[in-house]
């Protein structure tokens, strides 16, 4: 089975104090670390896993600056097969619609079977995986936590609904899923993992190299625009605890059993 | 002395001369020991490369106290009694064992240098030697059939008992020592009957015993009894050669080189390879224990060593809480392994993959590094190497459990297990009084010490308020010092002892590297780990030192001085934090550090404390670790507090400290007992003009 999976740079929420830089446009990029979006690096596991199973390739894709190659490079030591950057000035800016033409131009370039996203990135809306199947005209299932392969043609996914219940569908394939988080358990990549692809050559495809016109992609053809990022006021009855960790957790607990959560 | 009966060498049974068994017996069963020595060889010729033959001397050293001496028996009185006997024994009646077997060909043969008083100061120990050997085997027989103690059991996962085993080789002893009782003791009786002159007859000893009881038995049953006995034991004692190398009575013969090739450095870990330098492991095909015959031959000697006796396990806090950990199980289940898969005759018999099935996951990963194991073992088996030697294994094929994912990418990202910033390393100095202006080593500023804090001690609330109270110690102890600030990065103690060795390995080099740039002369350091790392693990950097060290000097020297303990009430315990006692030896600075409070009550929680301290849960990237276990490690250990009479735990490890407080809470005893570290203690009470 030929898989495709796309994933994103992101700053890593883990590891980072995000903060809203001054005048609103973005949040403080000094000293970040990045790393794989979460959900995208449980999809890659996923494709390796299924690839293992019934045999096939995995390859992983990126829309970025040439920093992107860091997170390709990443899930490739996990064990992905390829890897390809899509890296032009002309993506920069583009918004969820422009980032899943941009896929869709790399995806009509190979011939996969199943393509995966993550349900949504640390720092996006969860739009690029619905979008890129529309714009496929692929079957697409969402917020997937589980996969069965029934043959050539069909899958089976799984998706958790109310109540910690399961619900299953049939899917043709080719199609897109978009990843959930808890589908599996991703393996870990130290250093020398990643140093054992080093030397391995990532393409680099251009707007040029996957036809696409300028007038689809980047800020100017985006039909969102985000306007501002601000912390919000605490609210009517919202209170912010303050103090180190110990106070905070003694007033919490003060606060629970005086509101009766507690006893 | 004249003979009576027909010794073996020149009897005959229905024609045949004796002397034919006397010759065939022990060809055969050395031949067929070699051929099993040759077999059980085999997986270590096929096992990776250990380096362990320097340092000579202290090697032999090691083996007189250990092996020869049985140093660590004595640690449980009863069993190592009982073995101490057997062994000297053993010791003993090897010299009688060789020369019964030449004298069924040879009549009347003595060892050379044998002959006249030696000879005969000879049989007499031997004669008291058989006599206990006997009396120590009732003795066991007794312990493993009726006492039954609870070390030896075996858990039902981990397959049947081997009581069995236990009873045959005791049994075989006993027909050892019983057939040269008889064998001798019906010569005395042939001469006693005749008249002439027998051998020393020391009252009370076996042969003495058989001598008595045999004087009124005619001569022909005598002669047969003599006959009888030495093929007997000529067959039991070559049934038993053969049988050692088949289990646990291995050790009877790999003991004296399994001490000998021990591991001579504590504290430190094995190479990934032996004899592949740091820069040369970017190619190497894998890392680590993945199958059998990726251990070291030495390991594989281990494991053929390993006794069973369970002193191991029965030490062990991963066992004691009930995590998925038996030490003594990972050397019999990797034995077995090893003996199915390289067998004597019959088909080889081997599971895959070696891990998930021989040994499993959460087994490898419940260890904390703690040391008891190792520190019990009379035979000096190494488990922590191995255990670091599989996680390289598991760390390499990715499969590192998902609590440890975090702190590890983490480390790598930003050289902490929180993911916390580097610029916010040294903000635990904010708290302190201006006063005490804590110098950033580096880039302006210099001086003679540096203060290495460690992570836990940079960014854990808690823990920081240690690092405070260390640096206000060192300020009144007169130190000029300083610390690295943003520029140090984790140790990597756990790093390295997790299995992520290239992570490690780009740890050290970047402290390597701060720490040069300093230009400290000393380094002192307030966490066990780090300073096991410190010590052990890095090269070329100037010494380290524990702070309780760098205190008890500065008592001694009266730069500190202390006041009358704050509350004179309190009885206070030390726990020894492993990486501190266990494997560097310091025991004893600091409880001269917290008896130097004048006033203090200090107890010891007796039997669990020194080098037989029971870990608090474990340290650096265990706090990350979610184990299978029924209580924490901590919650057993205040326990043992509590139940030693104290109602203050002092321990010299922020790790230590973590887990202790959280086991105080977590076991209600909030109120009750209280834990503090070492330095705190002392700040508390330091005299400042």
């Amino acid at each position: 089975m030929e898989i495709l999976v796309c994933i994103k740079r992101v700053p890593d929420t883990s590891e980072n104090e995000i903060e809203v830089n001054r005048d609103g446009t973005d949040i403080e990029r000094d000293d970040l670390v990045y790393s794989v979006n979460e959900w995208d690096n449980y999809a890659v596991e996923e494709a390796i896993q299924i690839r293992d199973k019934v045999g096939g390739s995995v390859t992983v894709v990126t829309v970025g600056d040439e920093e992107g190659e860091e997170v390709v490079r990443r899930e490739m030591a996990m064990g992905a097969d390829h890897g390809i950057l899509l890296s032009d000035e002309a993506f920069s800016g583009s918004d969820g619609k422009g980032i899943a033409a941009v896929l869709k131009a790399e995806v009509e370039k190979g011939n996969y079977d199943l393509i995966l996203t993550g349900a949504q990135a640390d720092d996006g809306s969860g739009q690029v995986g619905g979008m890129l199947a529309a714009m496929l005209d692929r079957p697409y299932a969402s917020l997937v936590n589980l996969i069965e392969i029934v043959d050539e043609k069909t899958i089976k996914v799984g998706r958790e609904i109310a109540g910690g219940n399961q619900e299953m569908n049939e899917i043709d394939l080719p199609c897109v899923l978009s990843i959930q988080t808890g589908i599996n358990e991703p393996r870990y990549v130290g250093i020398r993992g990643i140093r054992k692809v080093a030397s391995l050559e990532i393409p680099v495809h251009t707007a040029e190299d996957l036809g696409i016109s300028a007038d689809v992609v980047g800020e100017s053809a985006a039909r969102t625009k985000r306007l501002d990022y601000f912390v919000a006021e605490p609210g009517e009855g919202a209170e912010i605890l303050e103090g180190s960790t110990d106070e905070i957790i003694d007033k919490l607990i003060e606060l629970l059993k005086a509101k009766g959560g507690i006893k | 002395m004249e003979h009576v009966l027909i010794s073996p060498a020149k009897a005959f049974v229905f024609g045949i001369p004796t002397v034919i068994f006397s010759l065939i017996i022990p060809l055969a069963g050395v031949a067929v020991f070699t051929y099993i020595i040759a077999l059980r060889l085999k997986p270590m010729v096929k096992a990776l490369p250990d380096h362990r033959l320097d340092r000579l001397w202290t090697r032999c050293g090691k083996m007189l106290k250990y092996a020869l001496g049985q140093y660590r028996h004595p640690r449980y009185p009863d069993a190592g009694i009982i073995h101490i006997t057997l062994f000297a024994g053993f010791v003993i009646l090897a010299l009688r064992s060789i020369t019964l077997v030449l004298l069924g060909i040879s009549d009347g043969y003595v060892l050379p240098g044998m002959s006249g008083t030696v000879g005969e100061v000879y049989m007499v120990l031997k004669d008291i030697a058989g006599t206990f050997v006997l009396i120590a085997c009732l003795a066991a027989l007794y312990r493993r059939l009726i006492i039954k103690p609870e070390r030896y059991a075996v858990p039902p996962k981990y397959g049947k008992e081997h009581t069995w085993e236990a009873v045959l080789v005791l049994l075989l002893i006993t027909g050892l020592v019983t057939c040269d009782m008889a064998f001798e003791g019906s010569e005395f009786a042939a001469q006693m009957q005749k008249g002439i002159a027998t051998g020393i007859l020391v009252p009370m000893t076996g042969t003495w015993m058989a001598a008595h009881m045999l004087t009124l038995s005619p001569m022909n049953l005598l002669q047969h009894i003599h006959l009888g006995a030495y093929y007997s034991h000529e067959l039991i004692f070559f049934f038993f050669l053969c049988f050692l190398p088949m289990g646990k009575h291995f050790h009877v013969i790999t003991s004296f080189p399994n001490v000998f090739l021990s591991k001579l450095d504590k504290g430190t870990i094995k190479p990934v390879r032996w004899g592949v330098g740091d820069e040369a492991l970017d190619d190497l095909e894998s890392f680590g224990v993945k199958n059998y015959e990726d251990f070291t031959w030495k390991h594989i000697l281990d494991f053929y060593s390993c006794v069973d006796c369970g002193r191991c396990s029965d030490n062990c806090p991963a066992n004691a809480v009930g995590r998925p950990l038996s030490p003594r199980f990972i050397s019999v289940k990797c034995r077995s392994y090893s003996f199915a898969k390289y067998p004597l005759r019959g088909k080889s018999v081997d599971v895959n993959p070696f891990i998930g099935n021989v040994l499993e996951e959460d087994e490898i990963w419940s260890c904390t590094t703690c040391g008891a194991c190792e520190q019990e073992c009379p035979v000096l088996i190494e488990y922590i190497d191995k255990i670091v030697d599989v996680r390289r294994g598991l760390v390499d094929d990715g499969m590192v459990p998902q609590s440890l994912q975090k702190p590890l990418g983490a480390l790598e990202k930003r050289g902490n297990p929180y993911g916390k910033m580097e610029k916010k390393r040294s903000e635990w100095t904010r708290d302190l009084p201006e006063k005490f202006n804590i110098k950033i080593l580096g880039k302006k500023e210099t001086a003679d010490t540096l203060y290495f804090v460690d992570s836990i001690t940079s960014y854990d609330d808690r823990i920081q308020e240690i690092g405070r109270a260390a640096a206000k110690v060192l300020f009144a102890a007169g130190i000029d010092f300083g610390i690295l600030g943003p520029d140090e990065r984790d140790s990597g103690h756990e790093v390295r002892r997790f299995g992520e060795e290239m992570l490690f390995l780009d740890l050290r080099d970047r402290n390597t590297e701060a720490i040069i740039n300093s230009g400290a002369a000393r380094i002192v350091t307030a966490d066990p780990h780090a300073f096991n790392a410190l010590a052990h693990d890095y090269k070329d950097i100037p010494p380290v030192e524990h702070i309780s060290r760098t205190i008890l000097k500065h008592l001694k020297s009266g730069d500190l001085r202390l006041k009358p303990v704050e509350n004179s009430e309190k009885i206070y315990t030390y726990h020894d934090p492993c990486y501190l006692g266990r494997h560097n030896n310091l025991y004893d600075d600091p409880r001269e550090v917290i008896d130097a409070i004048p006033g203090i009550h200090r107890v010891e929680m007796t039997g669990r404390c020194r080098d037989r301290s029971f870990c608090c849960g474990g340290g650096g990237l265990m706090l990350f670790y979610e184990p299978i276990e029924e209580k924490r490690m901590g919650q057993v250990r205040v326990e043992m507090a509590k139940d030693a009479g104290a109602n203050v735990i002092v321990t010299a490890c922020p790790f230590c400290m973590v887990n202790i407080e959280d086991a105080i809470k977590t076991s209600g005893l909030e109120g009750e007992m209280e834990a503090i570290d070492l330095v705190e203690l002392v700040e508390r009470h330091l005299i400042v003009d």
